[in-house]
């Protein structure tokens, strides 16, 4: 197909095509839902040979890709913000037992007061269930991401669950240019789903999700634990593997070389941003035009926020005097999260980076060029509150 | 040696930890037998999960998955989609089976999605009127006048105040080929309920009626006479919804049914209903709450409904 003005959405629909799940099971949620009524066409068309299951709610979705996977088949499904919480409870018992379904999620605040808009309180709220979790700046992004998340999902030595986030709205209804790459590429790069975990076969019956009692609970835990940090590498290395299968075909669609975090003007960079999603563009442009001004002004942009990429994030900082994370979502009672998270890194170093906290964008309210010119005023001057809400 | 003419074969091993008496270790025997050796066995939170699989040992002898309390059916969904992408779903059964908690109550909403979905799995509730795992609290199954720890009998209180909630009905509605109400008591019955649910294509249900001496507070050697009784006190009548029409197996009419006391005198969970002294109002209301039931059962049949 090559190039194409398509919907973020549809981007992803796009790759979930071309990965072929054998199983996609999903509940309508917005602002999720272009992806997979697109979904539903291309197997509706005979584009696209999935079962697709029209689940009762997103706790049954979720639960179809948990046997769907466990019976040794490729599934997908794709959720937002309370569908998301719906599933909360099988999120985890996905990656206790160490099957390898990816979700797409359409990032969207958390009820009360309901909003249908964007902020990152719903998958930053499960962040310890155990996924790997991805974050998407562009279109382009979100369709690479996809494609590259079965590869890191499925892994011998990952076997976890993956999710790629992707701003509601701000990035689920945006048409972008998009550079589709070759079925028989994608299909070169993500072979065709050969499980190696436990799957439920007559053949060679197995139990699968026992109880586990505290004489080995522990053990089991950990295992999960040490595979999730262990799958950082396996990421770094799938990502180089993608960037040079596929290199960039539209100017600013995607970063050169995919990283853990992608560094934006760091290197001289005396005041350093760090967000995710597509807020990072808006924040590429004002470090543009603050570099205009004689400002050195950089990005860490945090792709792959589980497993947290401690070693990338301190490299990218090392050098700067001060650093403004700017997050969608909150910790109510304590800091922010990424903030918090970002903060520990440096606490054994003599030298640490002033690391300031800055909260925007909740509810779906609109983040400008100002507000962030704004924050990096503020940090500059030393002006403002440790934590500041821009509203 | 093969019992009662069913299959010699054991997939539900020995060794497992449930209690001395337990009815639904007998349904779960029931169950697999009829399953055989080519199925994929679910099964939500519940007792019998947690005493067959102590990791890391199992007493299951076929491919068997636990995910939540909820979501058996939805497991089974999942598992029946990917083997039709995989072209396995004419040779391998999908079984799911669980507890009464997680068929009426909690799992109810993900049954019934996969019933509505016409999705080919068989979904077997052993029945034990209450949720026994965690210590016999009140369920949507829990009969009208029996204790549990959350319905409890005491001055203001008859124990449960609702009568047991009409699932074998309700799947019905969806438009299933084949629901059925069976009980340990008798287990060639059961059996072949069971067998022919899951020969039948579509979504298919059997409520399997298991005593439970824990919960109950019944003798451990009482399991298949309570479970006997049970049916033919007409509290638990045997019958069949064959697309959509009533098959009565047993009792076949109210004439000769056995007092409901006879049956509830044997279990502690219905001591109050006797002690201090006998509630006769109660048990006549019991009584003919039955009766009425199971004429309405009868009349179904006659009508060909």
């Amino acid at each position: 197909m090559g190039k194409q003005i398509m919907e973020a959405s549809h981007a992803i629909s796009e790759a979930v095509k071309m990965v072929k799940p054998g199983v996609i099971a999903a509940y309508p949620i917005t602002p999720q839902t272009h992806i997979v009524e697109k979904i539903s066409e291309f197997v509706a068309d005979g584009e696209l040979d999935s079962q697709y299951i029209r689940a009762e709610s997103e706790f049954g979705a979720i639960s179809a890709c948990l046997g769907a996977s466990a019976t040794g088949v490729r599934s997908y499904t794709a959720t937002a913000s309370q569908g998301l919480a719906l599933m909360f409870e099988v999120l985890f018992i996905i990656s206790g037992m160490r099957l390898p379904v990816c979700m797409t999620l359409a990032n969207r605040s958390i009820s009360a007061p309901i909003s249908i808009w964007n902020d990152h309180q719903d998958s930053i709220s499960i962040r310890d269930t155990g996924w790997i979790q991805l974050y998407a700046e562009t279109a382009q992004e979100c369709y690479d991401l996809t494609i590259m998340q079965f590869r890191i999902s499925e892994h011998r030595r990952v076997l976890l669950p993956s999710m790629v986030c992707m701003d509601g709205f701000v990035l689920t209804h945006l048409y972008e240019p998009l550079d589709i790459h070759r079925q028989e590429e994608v299909d070169d790069f993500l072979p065709e789903y050969e499980p190696f975990h436990a799957i439920l076969d007559p053949k060679q019956p197995l139990t699968q999700g026992p109880i586990g009692f505290p004489s080995h609970y522990m053990e089991l835990r950990k295992s999960q634990i040490d595979a999730t940090k262990g799958s950082l590498r396996i990421i770094e290395s799938i990502f180089n593997e993608f960037s040079k299968k596929f290199p960039v075909e539209i100017k600013n669609s995607r970063p050169d070389d995919y990283r853990v975090i992608e560094e934006y003007k760091t290197d001289d960079a005396d005041i350093i941003f760090v967000a995710m999603g597509s807020i990072c563009g808006q924040i590429k442009v004002v470090i543009d035009k603050l570099r205009k001004n004689g400002e050195k002004a950089g990005l860490a942009k945090i792709v792959v926020y589980r497993p947290f990429p401690d070693d990338a994030i301190r490299k990218a900082l090392y050098n700067a005097d001060k650093v403004a994370v700017i997050e969608r979502a909150i910790s109510a009672g304590a800091n922010a999260p990424i903030f918090d998270e970002i903060r520990s890194l440096f606490y054994d170093d003599s030298r640490r980076p002033n690391i300031r906290s800055f909260i925007a964008g909740i509810g779906g309210r609109d983040v400008t060029l100002k507000h962030i010119e704004k924050i990096y005023y503020m940090v500059k001057e030393d002006k403002g509150k440790k934590e500041e809400w821009m509203f | 040696m093969a019992i009662m003419g069913l299959p010699e074969e054991e997939y539900f091993s020995y060794g497992h930890r449930a209690c001395a008496g337990c009815g639904a270790a007998i349904a779960i025997r029931l169950i697999t037998k009829a399953a055989g050796k080519n199925s994929i066995l679910v099964e939500p939170t519940g007792c019998i999960e947690v005493v067959s699989t102590p990791y890391p040992e199992t007493a299951w002898r076929l491919p068997w998955i636990h995910g939540a309390f909820e979501n058996a059916a939805s497991i089974a969904s999942g598992i029946v989609a990917a083997l039709k992408f995989m072209g396995k779903d004419k040779d391998i059964n999908v079984v799911a089976f669980g507890g009464d908690g997680a068929t009426y109550d909690i799992g109810f909403g993900h049954l019934s999605g996969a019933f509505e979905r016409g999705d080919n799995i068989t979904y077997i509730c052993y029945d034990n009127e209450a949720y026994m795992n965690t210590g016999i609290q009140r369920s949507g199954s829990t009969p009208y006048g029996a204790y549990t720890t959350t319905s409890p009998s005491g001055r203001m209180s008859i124990g449960k105040k609702e009568w047991k909630k009409d699932l074998i009905h309700i799947l019905a509605a969806h438009g299933s080929p084949y629901v059925a109400n069976a009980s340990i008591g008798y287990p060639i019955d059961a059996y072949n309920k069971i067998k022919r649910a899951i020969e039948t294509k579509g979504p298919t249900f059997v409520n399997l009626f298991s005593t439970c001496p824990t919960g109950w507070r019944s003798s451990t050697e009482k399991t298949v006479e309570i479970a006997k009784l049970a049916v033919d006190t007409g509290i638990c009548p045997l019958f069949e919804i064959i697309d959509g029409k009533h098959v009565i197996n047993r009792p076949k009419d109210i004439s000769n049914l056995i007092p409901v006391e006879e049956y509830l005198k044997l279990q502690g969970r219905y001591k109050h209903l006797f002690k201090p002294e006998k509630k006769e109002g109660e048990i006549a209301f019991i009584q003919k709450r039955v009766k009425e039931n199971l004429k309405l059962l009868l009349r179904c049949a006659e009508c060909g409904l």
